[in-house]
């Protein structure tokens, strides 16, 4: 499995804010089949780096990336590269559960409707049930599926950003710590859902929990100051860094 | 492929089938149409405020110059007044009683009889020359050539939109006619002859009321604010006066001109016409204006040096005239000259008072009658002399030049003197 | 002595209690090392209040009263009494004396008035006198008292403090007042008029025609609808028609995708807008739009096409209004939470998708309430359709048929030369209250639906 061409390379990243540097040099693979853990102390530049993947950095004024970032081996900061597409294929899911102030079933059918991936309203119907049930928020929502997405629990709020974006058929799922702002029972309910959707799409994962790291993801990369520390799979991150930075972060010195 | 099957089974999307391609041409011609669209509609409002200015500049440009006509005068033994007489105040009085205006007007007659006499002078143009014999008093004792002010068909052919006989007055006269700057537009006030029209009366009539409106507003506005901001106990009276606040603020200018009409002309008996009515009926549609704009330079004053204040001991009041307001001030300024500017172009109201009377002298006092600029661009506008049409414009290049200094001063304040708070 | 000349006497009086009373302070400190709650500056100011206060009130209530007493004074003299019996001409005579002894006149229409104006001049010397002593008194034997009070332990600061703190409350009391004066003078004048014109008559009645009023059925010809609607059609419709579309759009163009320049460059210039005088837009609509309007007309074939058009006037209307409406929309799309729009265009929308499709029904409650507050202004508005609109009121839907509005009749009616309470002008004080009622309901429902909004993302 993990000898299979990565789904999305990173190579010589840098990322600028005007002036100041926010990433520096980062090269990273990830694997089309597991889930990769982004970890660092905050302001380190792990979500950054998440946003240049999917080129959200672009609606930062002043924001500059530098280096080669491929998905399937295209580069996704070449011309010819379409913004609308990648970020089709390149989905993303937000620290604060951001659901639009419409339906629930709007929502999820924004995207589709956007890219014109439904043939029919009856197909956009079952885009849309097929995308909560995988969002694993169906049995929870099918009966009020015109009711205002705001209304929901932060929870519940963030399945349904996670199901918006799985209903654009995404390659890649992007998520920038999708359970900080939820409580304990709907983190877990989260985390459940990401090992379910592993393995059918490739997801990224930013997070400050390293608990969390170990429990959903099966590749690590450590990031402080801006620069990759250590990147490999989670349990010889976890059992045996070799950084003395990494040991120092997972053991609790600092972060 | 079967849409209909169990989920799992949809393929995945792909984006290089030809009618993917096409929709997402489709969209990207979508968004350069809407991006379009903002764009005409900010060109649409800036072309339609630089037709405005154009507009004005190109009707008014005229309006601050005026046609002279080189009219040869004698006036030895028509006019006799002594040496004395000139010196001194009573000098325009004696040279009036002496005959001079009829004087002139002869000498025109004389002069360029074909072409109309006496009827080609500017009502104010036997003032001219007395304003040269009082500089020179020996022009009453040779003949002299003294360029006078042209009627207001005479100035307006000479300008270029004249009656056919008017035009041939013009073309008769020839070289006798000049152009110059009209002085007596900025130091003149109203007049039923446009060539003699100006604008210092009103000017002088905007000044007095805006002084009276300054006094009033500014210090009730700032104190208002303070309290509401750093004094006032959350009550329903508070409550009561921070909706009337933001009502007034948006209550229609032309109320606040029946308020002025009833209370303080109907109920106090003031003057009517007076500036002082003016300031006044001003003066409370100002204060909301202040007062909000106070307040939000004072929120944005940070707590910590209020507590900082505090912490050393200072009195409420100390906190407040020590640091809250010095610090809050340029704000408050810029909301007090933005306050201004807006009555100074008022006029709504002030018709209501009975600032619209034709006044012919400058007001000396707040209580004589007056008018203001705006009022006077609104009287010249409906007035059927073509001649009034470039003073209209004219008036309103000074208003508009005015406005635009006051504005700039608010944002140069504004920039220069607002700290940020983070 | 004139006003000025006593009120500077006063001021510098309160100067030396001030200064007096500092020094004493400074003095009676330097020789303690006790320590004072309040510094020498408290007790100058304590004494200088103590000056000024009293004999400024005793001034503004005898400023008031004054010219009574002087009247009556001199109707206590022999002149007097050849006055006519009260009435229009025993007050143009006063009034003339009054002027004659003020030295504001220098001739007199009527014998009497001269004879009467020695005695005006002297019933106002002795009153003036009477004024002066009693202010000086009253600041002289204020400012000593105050001063015996200032000792060691007084807390001038706390008495200083307590008056500041109610010259605060007064200033802030005075936005209450107004708004009294506001809606009882509409409400006193009004109820006059309702009792000469039934208020149905006049609310629903659909004709208007002041210039002739039938002395018997007043009300007839004084019913508001036609103005109702003219003020309508030509603020809520045409001029939102304008100021609606481009006000939004060029709101959305300068936030989201305008370069930092042309931001820069554009905003001002829109600011410019909002602050040209309504006069301007006045003359404007008159002098160039109303014609090019009609001109249009005549050319699309309109019959009743009018130099006094709706079209012109709601036009030029709004323009005025973009830049309100422009900075209201500014508002609501940036109390939009950013993480909207970036939820939007991480799935892949376009700009434009996402500005029309989540961005602005996100801000539509804003938005509303901002078109309401425009439209509250464009009816309130009042020299755009004085100048440009018409004096006739007609119930038309053809925009380029003359149109009349609430604010063109109110002045209309009040600059005639009609008595103050002729049913003509009372009328105007009826279109008040009405126009007033009606921006400050739209201005409450407007703020309402801003504040729901406003909380909707906090």
């Amino acid at each position: 499995m993990s000898n299979a061409a990565p789904k999305m390379t990173a190579s010589g990243v840098n990322v600028f804010y005007g002036r100041k540097q926010a990433i520096r040099d980062v090269s990273i693979d990830v694997r089309r089949e597991d889930v990769t853990a982004f970890i660092g102390p905050s302001g380190c530049g792990k979500s950054t780096f998440l946003r240049t993947l999917n080129r959200m950095n672009d609606t930062i004024p002043g924001a500059r990336v530098e280096g080669d970032i491929r998905l399937d081996g295209e580069d996704i900061y070449a011309k010819a590269m379409d913004v609308v597409q990648l970020r089709a294929r390149v989905g993303m899911v937000f620290q604060k559960p951001n659901p639009f102030p419409k339906s629930i079933f709007e929502n999820v059918a924004y995207g589709p409707r956007i890219h014109g991936l439904a043939r029919s309203k009856a197909d956009l119907a079952q885009i849309v049930e097929r995308s909560l049930t995988r969002a694993g928020l169906w049995a929870e929502v099918k009966d009020r599926l015109s009711d205002s997405g705001t209304a929901l629990s932060g929870g519940q709020q963030q399945r349904l950003c996670i199901a918006r974006a799985i209903a654009v058929d995404p390659e890649v799922i992007l998520m920038d710590e999708p359970c900080s702002a939820l409580d304990p029972i709907a983190t877990a309910k989260i985390e459940e859902l990401i090992h379910e959707l592993r393995g059918r799409y490739a997801i990224v994962i930013v997070t400050h929990n390293m608990q969390q790291a170990a429990r959903v993801s099966q590749r690590t990369a450590f990031f402080h100051l801006g620069q990759l520390v250590e990147y490999g799979d989670t349990s010889d991150i976890f059992t045996n860094p070799r950084q003395d930075r990494t040991k120092d972060y997972i053991t609790g010195r600092y972060g | 492929m079967n849409k209909r099957a169990a989920p799992v089974a949809r393929q995945p999307t792909d984006w290089q089938t030809p009618a993917m391609q096409r929709h997402v041409r489709r969209r990207y011609a979508a968004e350069r149409r809407f991006r379009l669209l903002g764009l005409a509609a900010v060109c649409a409002s800036a072309a339609f405020l630089f037709y405005l200015l154009a507009t004005m500049i190109a009707q008014g440009a005229s309006g601050f110059t005026e046609t002279r006509l080189a009219l040869p005068l004698d006036l030895r033994g028509h006019v006799t007044v002594t040496r004395a007489q000139l010196n001194g105040a009573a000098a325009d009085l004696a040279l009036a009683g002496a005959g001079l205006e009829n004087a002139v007007d002869a000498a025109a007659d004389r002069a360029f009889p074909a072409q109309g006499g006496e009827a080609l002078l500017s009502d104010g143009a036997w003032l001219r020359v007395r304003d040269a014999i009082k500089r020179h008093p020996r022009l009453l004792a040779t003949p002299v050539t003294i360029p006078v002010p042209v009627a207001t068909d005479i100035d307006m052919a000479y300008k270029g939109i004249g009656t056919p006989e008017s035009e041939a007055a013009v073309a008769a006269l020839g070289t006798h006619l000049s152009r110059g700057l009209n002085v007596s537009f900025f130091t003149g006030a109203d007049a039923t002859d446009p060539t003699r029209a100006g604008i210092w009366g009103a000017l002088k009539g905007s000044l007095l009321t805006m002084l009276v409106t300054l006094a009033l507003a500014f210090p009730i506005g700032v104190l208002s604010a303070l309290y509401l901001e750093e004094y006032a106990p959350r009550n329903r009276w508070t409550d009561l006066i921070e909706v009337s606040i933001n009502n007034l603020a948006a209550v229609p200018s032309i109320i606040f001109g029946l308020l002025g009409l009833a209370v303080f002309l109907g109920t106090f008996h003031m003057p009517r016409s007076g500036a002082i009515v003016g300031g006044l009926t001003l003066a409370l549609m100002t204060m909301p204006v202040i007062v909000i704009a106070g307040r939000n330079a004072i929120t944005a004053v940070p707590p910590s040096i209020r507590d900082a204040a505090r912490a050393l001991g200072a009195s409420p009041i100390q906190v407040v005239f020590h640091h809250v307001l010095p610090l809050a001030l340029p704000g408050i300024l810029t909301g007090t000259i933005i306050g201004m500017a807006r009555a100074l172009g008022e006029t709504a109201p002030l018709l209501m008072i009975g600032m619209r009377a034709f006044i012919a002298a400058p007001p000396g006092r707040l209580t004589d009658p007056a008018t203001v600029l705006p009022v006077q661009i609104f009287l010249w506008s409906d007035d059927v002399q073509t001649g009034f049409v470039e003073k209209t414009s004219a008036a309103i290049i000074v208003l508009l030049v005015v406005l635009l200094a006051m504005n700039g001063l608010a944002i140069y304040l504004r920039n220069r003197f607002e700290t940020r708070w983070k | 002595m004139s006003v000025l000349a006593l009120l500077f006497l006063i001021a510098a009086l309160g100067l030396i209690g001030w200064v007096v009373a500092r020094a004493r302070a400074i003095r009676f400190r330097s020789a303690t090392t006790r320590r004072f709650s309040s510094l020498p500056q408290h007790h100058g100011w304590y004494v200088a209040m103590w000056t000024l206060l009293p004999a400024l009130v005793f001034l503004a209530v005898w400023h008031s009263v004054a010219p009574a007493l002087v009247t009556d004074a001199v109707l206590a003299t022999p002149p007097a009494a050849a006055l006519p019996p009260p009435g229009l001409d025993r007050a143009a005579i006063l009034s003339e004396a009054r002027n004659l002894a003020n030295g504001d006149a220098w001739g007199a229409f009527h014998p009497l008035s001269e004879r009467l104006a020695p005695a005006y001049a002297s019933a106002q010397s002795r009153f003036d006198w009477i004024a002066t002593t009693i202010a000086l008194l009253l600041a002289f034997s204020g400012g000593a008292v105050a001063f015996l009070r200032v000792r060691p332990g007084f807390s001038a600061r706390s008495q200083v403090e307590r008056v500041v703190m109610g010259l605060l409350l007064f200033a802030s009391l005075i936005a209450i007042l107004t708004t009294i004066g506001i809606v009882a003078s509409l409400l006193v004048e009004s109820a006059r008029f309702f009792r000469i014109v039934p208020i149905t008559q006049f609310l629903f009645g659909t004709h208007w025609s002041p210039q002739v009023i039938d002395a018997r059925n007043p009300g007839a010809s004084l019913g508001a609808v036609p103005l109702f609607w003219g003020t309508f059609f030509i603020g809520a419709i045409i001029a939102m028609a304008v100021a609606v579309p481009l006000g939004l759009m060029s709101a959305i163009y300068l936030t989201q995708y305008a370069q930092q320049t042309t931001r820069r460059w554009m905003k001002p210039i829109l600011e410019v807008l909002a602050g040209v005088p309504t006069v301007v837009y006045g003359y404007f609509a008159a002098l160039t739009v109303a014609p090019a309007v009609r001109d249009l007309g005549v050319a699309l074939g309109v019959r009743w096409a009018s130099s006094e058009s709706a079209l012109a006037a709601g036009v030029v209307m709004g323009v005025m209004i973009i830049p309100f409406v422009s900075s209201m929309a500014d508002d609501s799309l940036s109390a939009v939470p950013a993480s909207m729009r970036d939820g939007s265009l991480a799935m892949g929308a376009t700009s434009s998708e996402t500005i029309r499709r989540v961005l602005v029904p996100a801000a539509l409650p804003g938005v509303v309430g901002g078109v309401l507050l425009a439209v509250s202004r464009a009816i309130g508005e009042t020299m755009i359709v004085v100048m440009a609109a018409s004096g006739v009121a007609a119930l038309t839907l053809n925009p380029f048929a003359s149109t009349t509005t609430v604010t063109k009749q109110i002045v209309d009616l009040l600059t005639g030369e009609a008595e103050f309470d002729s049913a003509k002008t009372l009328a105007a004080f009826a279109l008040g209250l009405t126009l007033f009622v009606i921006t400050l309901l739209l201005n409450v429902v407007a703020l309402i639906v801003v504040r729901r909004y406003r909380e909707a993302y906090e």
